[in-house]
């Protein structure tokens, strides 16, 4: 099978590899560019836990092939700390209200929220629950990362 | 009963802390077993079975060997030659479980061959490329078709599909029967489902040839890993180093993937190469072997007027699937709390595990337990529809009270502590119970179907092995030990290794807390170390709502040991008697003299440097192991039939508000409520987190999870299509309302709440459902309730 040469951004750095045709955005990320962060759940755009942004949309990396992403700006997990590794609001109230268990699902939910909070900074529990419906978790019963989000929204609004 | 939590202070367990593991996790920084990317590595594909049961004639291989990067195909017949049988549940001689299919395919989706290549794309190519020739033959899915003298047996040189049919009669069952005015019987079926995580079952091992080791990095969660490997290979149990650290994405029982572990384990052997076997979605869901209880109760319970239940019958048909595993002790596991949190006085337990040609069932989040609990909580409801009474007060009527603790129940257990009444009086205070049923019954006014529903359920925590030789007289292990050994370095800072991988239960955190309380120094500060199997101590794996209690106990008991070391230091220095001496903060002064005091860092130069200011013949530096017994374990089941189960019983009690639309069927819950007593919480977070998703679970399996297969044996839910799990949309906001009951035979009072949610929420949602329909002279006792279900039953399709 032919093999691509595909340069992306990726966090930021412009990253490149070799892929053929039919391997998948995520297996180019976590394998061929080693961001593992970014994680493998279903392989058939249900569960969400590949989610990552091309050019400020979420979509799930499993469903598109690498190729498709040559030439385009990705953020994934390991993108949304700060410049000198502090955490984003988003992550910290993830920690702070306990958002996850197993974390393999974590980082999908990460993406989901942090589009939904740069498009609606101020959210209702509909809202979010909307903004993770796509995006499965087997632990949480989704219920901390709800309040993780508010908490989230609440402080970046106050410190606005 | 007392809120005891906050009558005793502690200074950071029951408190809220963030949770260690979690900084990891946010930053993309976890470490799961697919993140692990060896030179050189191989991947596995599986050639799996197209027929429910099937001769396996002849596997012609050439054509995906020939394809390049292709480098090896591993059939069941190789295997068999070459590797011991899996380790089953029972004693059945006769079954051989190989980690592929040999001379027979016994499902659809079972594995007959694993392709070997240099990237799993290619093997998967080389997979369509092997071809297999079957020779199909009769199967049996249904599970009392299974158990007819003309069914096709799915394992011949067994004899039979009955894997074991065990009964016990604890106490008058007969006479209770007799005596009572009132009986009733029914039957509610708990469908094939699990707890399916999000990470599929992935193992890489290595195995080097300089060290004669074999390196395995695994999603795993299962006691005595290191030595199931061993016994299938023929290998010293030192010879195998399961790397515990790896992050497991989900497991809540399931992820016991011996099978894959051996395949891989075997090849890297043969190939000398490190070989990664990751599960896709399909592997996982049709021929990875995680499916859950799939279980039928004939229930028949004995009352009188005022709504007392005196008497139960339970005969429970478990369909195992194909492969006996773990699924017929989770038939094992209830009898912990066979009667759930009542009084009855006598109990029959008829268990019968019977295989068929479906997937192999594997241990699921509370055992055996959520099933059970759902058909007796529908047995409550039914008690009190029968006698015109308030499901409530019918709980209430039967609950054991607060001073009959420990209670001991027919079947021989002995609950710990509880306070059932107060936890529902708190809940149904909390929920607004009298204004929940206004709620619906306004609902109902508008012409739709509304129901409340309720449920209170136990959760045996503390897991043991005592169902093991239970249910198989020629096992007889009577413990399931957990270890801690903590270490405090030269310049004092403390590390705590245990010998378990985690799933998301925060175990890192557990040490570290515990180990602050007990030496009184900031759980920060701890570093709580998941060690590889060769450096670790005997563990039990977190299995059976265990670890806080177990692994708990093994770290208290560990820094006790240090806190005595340091004592008997500062005791030698001072030339005083312990008992004259004060502990605070890791500081140790002389008690009525508080200028006397030798400090943390001064007591543990000491132990690692000042050997001359030791105590006589004491070991130099600071290091102490506990290996715990399992409270109230040890001990074989009794001759009578009884037997002392699981140690602690964490009580729950759910009550949610659903509607259903009448046209659709489809449910909505409106409002859900939980009160919970797990005793002492050591992390109100994880314990909360737990239960939240317990009961994401618990609706999974009431409305919408079932592997369902056709008439022709085909699994039709191998896909996050086909098998629904409920998103963010299903599942509803849920109010908790804790109690706190201390258990008197853990370190601080804990009992387990692993599995907390999952064992009421689905008796729960059953609960609501039935309320709905009641109005209708309708009633549904299958699991799940989807919305085709309830929609037939709607329109009269069913009854």
């Amino acid at each position: 099978m032919s093999e691509h040469k595909i340069t992306l951004t990726v966090n930021g750095r412009e990253m490149s590899g070799h892929a053929e045709a039919r391997l998948t955005l995520v297996d180019f990320l976590r394998d061929v560019l080693g961001q593992t962060g970014t994680h493998i759940g279903c392989e058939h755009g249900v569960c969400g836990a590949c989610s990552v942004v091309m050019d400020g949309k979420p979509v799930r990396s499993c469903l598109m092939f690498a190729v498709m992403a040559d030439g385009h700006e990705i953020t994934t997990v390991e993108g949304l700390e700060g410049p000198n590794g502090e955490l984003s609001p988003l992550q910290d109230a993830f920690w702070e209200n306990h958002a996850m268990q197993c974390g393999y699902c974590t980082p999908g939910m990460l993406i989901a929220t942090h589009t939904l909070l740069q498009e609606n900074p101020d959210p209702d529990e509909a809202e979010i629950r909307e903004a993770i419906g796509g995006n499965l978790c087997r632990c949480t019963g989704y219920q901390q990362i709800v309040e993780a989000v508010q908490m989230a929204a609440k402080k970046v609004q106050e410190a606005s | 009963m007392t809120d005891t939590t906050a009558a005793k202070e502690y200074r950071y367990i029951t408190k809220k802390r963030r949770v260690t593991e979690d900084r990891r996790f946010i930053t993309g920084r976890g470490n799961f077993a697919a993140d692990y990317n060896l030179p050189g590595m191989l991947h596995v594909a599986m050639v799996t079975s197209p027929y429910a049961c099937a001769e396996i004639k002849g596997i012609n291989a050439e054509a995906a060997l020939a394809l390049p990067g292709v480098r090896y195909v591993l059939t069941g017949a190789e295997l068999f030659e070459n590797i011991n049988p899996l380790l089953s549940g029972l004693d059945l001689p006769n079954i051989k479980r190989i980690p592929l299919a040999h001379e027979r395919a016994r499902y659809a989706g079972e594995w007959v061959a694993a392709v070997v290549a240099e990237s799993r794309h290619i093997a998967e190519d080389a997979v369509e490329l092997v071809e297999v020739d079957y020779n199909p033959i009769d199967f049996v899915i249904d599970p009392e078709e299974a158990m007819q003298p003309e069914a096709p047996l799915v394992h011949p040189q067994h004899g039979s599909n009955i894997l074991c049919d065990k009964s016990w009669v604890w106490g008058d069952v007969d006479g209770d029967f007799d005596a009572a005015p009132h009986s009733l019987a029914f039957r509610a079926r708990w469908s094939r489902c699990s707890t399916i995580p999000i990470e599929t079952f992935v193992v890489t091992a290595k195995w080097d040839e300089g060290k004669e080791l074999l390196d395995v990095w695994a999603s795993i969660q299962m006691p005595k890993y290191p030595e199931q490997i061993a016994r299938a290979l023929s290998l010293p149990v030192n010879a195998i180093n399961v790397h515990f650290d790896v992050d497991v994405g989900g497991s809540y029982g399931l992820k016991r993937g011996i099978r894959q572990t051996v395949i891989v384990s075997y090849l890297t052997r043969k190939l000398r190469a490190p070989v990664r076997f990751n599960e896709d979605r399909l592997e996982n869901m049709s021929g990875g072997e995680m499916h859950g209880p799939d279980r039928i109760f004939d229930m028949e319970v004995a009352f009188d007027d005022e709504g007392i239940m005196h008497s139960l019958k339970i005969k429970a048909t478990d369909d195992a699937g194909c492969y006996p595993g773990r699924a017929p002790l989770q038939l094992g596991k209830p009898v912990s709390a066979i009667v759930g949190p009542y009084r009855i006085k006598s109990a029959s337990y008829n268990a019968i595990s019977v295989t068929t040609n479906k997937t192999s069932q594997e241990a699921v989040r509370g055992f055996g337990q959520a099933p059970t609990n759902f058909a007796i909580e529908a047995m409550v409801d039914k008690v009190a529809r029968k006698l015109g009474m308030d499901r409530d007060e019918v709980r209430r009527r039967n609950m054991i009270r607060a001073d009959e603790f420990p209670y001991r129940i027919p079947s021989g257990s002995e609950y710990d502590s509880g306070d059932y009444h107060t936890v529902l009086d708190k809940l149904q205070t909390s929920a607004g119970w009298q204004e929940l049923l206004t709620k619906r019954d306004a609902i109902r006014a508008e012409g739709k179907l509304a129901g409340v529903g309720i449920s209170t359920c136990l959760e045996p925590s503390g897991g043991n092995s005592s169902f093991e030789p239970f249910f198989n007289p020629k096992n007889d292990t009577t413990t399931w030990m957990e270890s801690c050994l903590i270490k405090v370095d030269m310049l004092g800072s403390i590390t705590a290794l245990m010998g378990t991988s985690t799933s998301g239960q925060g175990h890192e955190s557990l040490l570290s807390v515990v180990i602050g309380e007990i030496l009184e120094r900031d759980p920060d500060t701890i570093r709580g170390v998941h060690a590889e199997s060769l450096g670790a101590l005997p563990s039990n794996s977190p299995v059976g709502s265990r670890m806080a209690i177990m692994l708990g106990g093994a770290a208290a008991g560990a820094a006790e040991k240090i806190k005595k070391q340091l004592l008997e230091i500062a005791a030698h220095n001072f030339q005083l008697p312990v008992d004259r001496l004060i502990y605070d903060g890791g500081d140790i002064s002389v008690e009525g003299d508080p200028d006397k005091v030798m400090n943390w860092h001064l007591l543990i130069d000491i132990a690692h440097r000042q050997y001359h200011k030791m105590p006589l013949g004491s070991e130099p530096g600071l290091q102490a192991q506990h290996t715990w017994e399992v409270p109230t374990g040890g001990a074989l089941p009794a001759e009578d039939g009884t037997v002392q189960m699981y140690p602690c019983y964490a009580f729950e009690a759910h009550i949610p508000l659903i509607t259903i639309d009448p046209d659709t069927g489809q449910v909505e819950i409106l409002d859900y409520h939980m009160g919970h007593d797990c005793g002492t919480v050591l992390n109100p977070d994880i314990v909360r987190g737990m239960s939240l998703g317990g009961i994401a679970h618990g609706i999974g399996a009431a409305l919408y999870e079932k592997f369902e297969y056709d008439e022709g044996g085909q699994h039709l839910s191998g896909s996050f299509m086909d098998y629904l799990l409920p998103s963010s949309h299903e599942i509803p906001h849920v109010e908790m309302v804790k109690h706190y009951t201390p258990s008197p035979l853990t370190t601080f009072g804990q009992k387990g709440s692993g599995e907390s949610g999952y064992l009421g929420a689905p008796a729960a949602i059953a609960s609501a459902v039935n309320d709905a329909l009641a109005p209708l002279g309708k009633s549904i006792d299958t699991l799940p309730m989807r919305v085709r279900d309830i929609e037939a039953l709607l329109n009269g399709q069913t009854e």
